[in-house]
């Protein structure tokens, strides 16, 4: 086994680790690490077994096998980015919803609270 | 009838006295949208025995109109009429565009300042406007001189769809298509308005170019969308 093979492996590994703790330690939503633990393992494969690389680069027209490795790592970052938007867009709509919901019903319980008063008097 | 005026009102401590004095002419009742404000509109608003409901924080034009008629669907208003907290809008115009709701002749009537009686516009705001009329006509099959327009009457059914469906920024030029592609009648109306009393249009030189962009694509999008809004329950 040569350097570059233990230190890929070794990042890896140690990303794979790294995933499982945050979601461990509550930092990290199973949904969202199941996407990075994939790719780490994803990674491990590879690093492992060169001939995988080899055969899927060759398999579709790539000659230099580690640009394959290039193309699959910019894809998935471009997949989990525009994830990351749909989610933010998601969560901002639902701001917006709570926002405006918080707003009416404070106006609903200051009528109550008038209406009470208005009652005692 | 029931009406509601809604007015959208962000840091307007200043105009929103002028504002609601000079809808004392009108019969419904008042609903002052606070979007966050740091200064004391809403105070000064509840002072003068307007209904005031306020955001925990700035939502931008759009959700604001949109809680005013969440608000008005929620009490069963039959017609909600939107009128700017900055003063440009005049109370004595109102009846003009709540006329054609009113006798069940329309379901959106947009006060225009372009229409022959209307109040003359910036050279930019009025290029904007007619490439927004151009695109309204192609997308929605309607000519409106005045799309950017924020004095507006809303009817029944357009309080119920634009309570659910309405965009943040920027809503004017799209909610003419959303309205208009659900088959609900799109009425423009001449009307006469002021100039600004005091504060700035939320519409800056900078924001003009992303302004066109984003309601250009949203127009578009919108028009991609199905039609069936308004029969969902």
């Amino acid at each position: 086994m040569d350097l570059t093979k233990i230190a890929s492996l070794g990042l890896s590994v140690g990303i794979f680790c790294f995933v499982v703790w945050l979601v461990r330690e509550r930092r990290l939503r199973e949904k969202y690490a199941l996407l990075w633990l994939c790719t780490s393992v994803f990674v491990i494969l590879l690093t492992v077994s060169r001939r995988i690389l080899e055969v899927a680069a060759l398999g579709i027209g790539i000659y230099y096998p580690p640009s394959l490795l290039f193309l699959v790592g910019v894809l998935f970052l471009l997949l989990v980015a525009i994830g990351h938007s749909v989610t933010l867009s998601r969560l901002s709509e639902s701001n917006h919803n709570l926002a405006q919901e918080v707003a009416l019903l404070r106006k609903q319980v200051e009528d109550l609270k008038d209406l009470q008063k208005g009652d005692k008097l | 009838m029931r009406i509601l005026a809604i007015i959208p009102a962000y840091n307007e401590a200043r105009n929103i006295t002028a504002v609601i004095e000079d809808l004392k002419c009108f019969s419904g009742d008042i609903l002052v949208v606070n979007d966050g404000s740091t200064d004391d509109t809403a105070a000064v608003a509840k002072g003068l025995g307007a209904e005031v409901v306020s955001h925990p924080f700035n939502l931008g034009i759009g959700g604001t109109v949109q809680t005013g008629l969440r608000y008005a669907y929620e009490h069963g208003y039959d017609m909600a009429i939107q009128f700017d907290g900055d003063g440009q809008h005049r109370g004595d115009q109102i009846f003009k565009i709540v006329e054609l709701v009113q006798r069940g002749e329309a379901d959106l009537v947009i006060g225009s300042r372009t229409l022959p009686g209307g109040y003359k516009m910036g050279i930019t705001r009025f290029i904007g406007s007619r490439i927004f009329h151009c695109l309204i006509r192609c997308l929605a099959g309607k000519a409106i001189h005045d799309p950017t327009s924020g004095f507006r009457c809303y009817g029944k059914q357009t309080i119920r769809l634009f309570s659910r469906f309405y965009t943040d920024d920027y809503p004017e030029v799209e909610s003419i298509i959303t309205a208009a592609r659900n088959g609900l009648r799109v009425v423009e109306v001449p009307v006469l308005m002021r100039g600004r009393l005091s504060g700035h249009s939320s519409i800056t030189r900078r924001k003009s170019a992303y302004y066109m962009l984003k309601v250009t694509l949203a127009m578009v999008v919108d028009a991609m969308r199905g039609r069936d809004l308004v029969g969902e329950s």
